[in-house]
């Protein structure tokens, strides 16, 4: 964009349209004209003499209108980059001299660009590496277990057990990923595989249910720098039913989304609640704790125990708290 | 509410979730149940005839203080629709407000007074209105100091049956049997 003095054809100001970040509108309000207002990214040191301003934004003021008109120009202009087309011509016109003016700041950018690609692309060179040595690693744990095994006598099992566990908190020795799957049915079924193999044990120690939100964080914790999607992991989960899983995926009816074991049924999730509330009537957060569930968790059993007619509510100013059903019960 | 016989609250009025309508609903038939149950208990016991729902709050049968549970009212107006459902309550104006609780229904009230009449010796005599419900002879009738208006609606009953008759005599109401 650029701006000539009516008078002095010498005199001109001009914005690289590249720098622009965001443009924005501001509709007039009482007695203002329209506005446009460019927030601008810091302007790259120039080696050509011309003066640089240093400002953040620009504001350009519509007092006869027109404002639409050349904010749709502009975000289509910006939108095309065609200083980016510039680059080829203006490199080889660089290298046969100097160029001052536009063409000059231009090219000078364009370099600059490119500088910065590959510094992007040597700090992704690191992040591969980084993967690599995790490999390492994790084979290196495979040959430590293997000795561990071999040498059983002369470590006491308390020992062994206690590595075992250092080593199983490394993760997954060998994710399923998306891309090493042939079509995504195949890698959404071994991910469920992998997500059930993984959990089975947690599940059984958390009371046989779980969220879905902390199996996530639990499958992608696992597995380390391969992280995988919620919607991954909800689409695995889903075909853990039909799979014939250890583990499935229940919805609660208030759109609660857990994974539970396939023999945690509801008649056990009824039972264990009733059983807590004999000992005494329970908030949701006191049969958490009880029960070694999460809040939202044990929430909803106490709604299922309630629907079943196992249990009923107290609703006063200390809270929701369930008893057993004594109007059916007795 | 003064207590004129020794009153036993059920149970439930000593479990919190009494005080909670209950979105199961076979639990919370079984509950309005017991409301109804009790309210017409604690009604006849203390020998009362008249809710009024502003009220019935106050009252110690809507709230266990010891608990520091109190019915709602929406909850109040729901066990009065249950009881009006099967029967047991009137109301005496559109908005609901009050109503009367009919532990007797009208009729069981017509033939208890045309029995104590008969019992006494009053048929084809003429009693006033305010001696039978504030009368000595009445003292230990349930109908004793019972609310007017409903005296005089199972007499309107009798009337009907032709087994009395209501008289009206210097601003005064009084009833014959037969």
């Amino acid at each position: 964009m650029i701006w000539v003095d009516d008078n002095d054809q010498s005199c001109s100001m001009r914005l690289h349209l590249s720098l622009v970040v965001l443009i924005e509108e501001q509709r007039h309000g009482a007695g203002n004209s329209p506005k446009i207002m460019l927030h601008l990214a810091p302007p790259r040191p120039s080696a050509i003499s011309v003066q640089v301003s240093s400002a953040s934004h620009l504001k350009f003021s519509f007092r006869k209108g027109g404002m639409v008109e050349f904010s749709r120009r502009l975000t289509d202009q910006i939108a095309r980059k065609r200083w980016q087309n510039f680059g080829g011509p203006q490199n080889s016109a660089g290298q046969s001299g100097f160029r001052i003016g536009i063409a000059g700041i231009e090219r000078k950018l364009q370099t600059e660009q490119k500088g910065v690609n590959q510094q992007i692309s040597h700090a992704f060179e690191d992040l591969n590496s980084l993967m690599k040595a995790a490999k390492d690693t994790v084979a290196l744990s495979k040959i430590l277990v293997t000795k561990v095994k071999n040498r059983q006598g002369e470590i006491t099992d308390d020992e062994t057990t206690q590595l075992k566990s250092y080593l199983l908190s490394l993760g997954v020795d060998d994710p399923v990923t998306r891309e090493a799957s042939r079509s995504d049915n195949i890698y959404f079924q071994k991910l469920a595989k992998e997500i059930s193999a993984n959990l089975t044990i947690p599940l059984k120690e958390s009371g046989g249910l779980m969220t879905l939100t902390d199996v996530y964080c639990r499958v992608n914790r696992a597995r380390g720098l391969e992280l995988v999607s919620p919607e991954d992991v909800l689409r695995a989960c889903r075909l853990m039913k039909a799979m014939r899983l250890p583990t499935e995926l229940k919805i609660f009816e208030s759109g609660v989304i857990a994974l539970e074991l396939r023999d945690f049924s509801e008649t056990v999730v009824i039972k264990k609640t009733q059983e807590a509330l004999e000992v005494s009537p329970l908030t949701a957060d006191m049969l958490a704790k009880t029960l070694g569930v999460s809040v939202i968790l044990a929430k909803e059993m106490l709604l299922l125990a309630e629907k079943q007619g196992v249990a009923c509510r107290d609703e006063s100013i200390e809270g929701l708290k369930f008893y057993p059903n004594r109007f059916l019960s007795t | 509410m003064a207590s004129k016989e020794r009153f036993e609250m059920p149970w439930q009025y000593n479990f919190p979730p009494f005080f909670t309508l209950q979105p199961n609903l076979d639990t919370r038939k079984l509950q309005l149940e017991a409301w109804s149950a009790l309210i017409l208990k604690y009604f006849r016991s203390h020998r009362l005839h008249i809710i009024d729902v502003n009220e019935a709050q106050s009252s110690p049968l809507f709230h266990n203080v010891s608990l520091n549970r109190k019915l709602s009212t929406e909850t109040i107006q729901l066990i009065l629709e249950e009881l009006r459902r099967t029967g047991h309550l009137e109301w005496m104006d559109k908005q609901k407000r009050r109503g009367w609780i009919l532990w007797r229904s009208v009729d069981d009230w017509a033939k208890l007074l045309y029995r104590w009449a008969i019992d006494n010796g009053m048929s084809n005599t003429v009693c006033t209105l305010y001696d039978l419900l504030h009368g000595h002879d009445t003292a230990d009738e349930e109908f004793h100091n019972m609310d007017q208006d409903l005296m005089q609606r199972a007499l309107k009953a009798l009337e009907l049956q032709k087994k009395a008759e209501v008289i009206s005599m210097d601003g005064n109401i009084g009833v014959k049997f037969f």
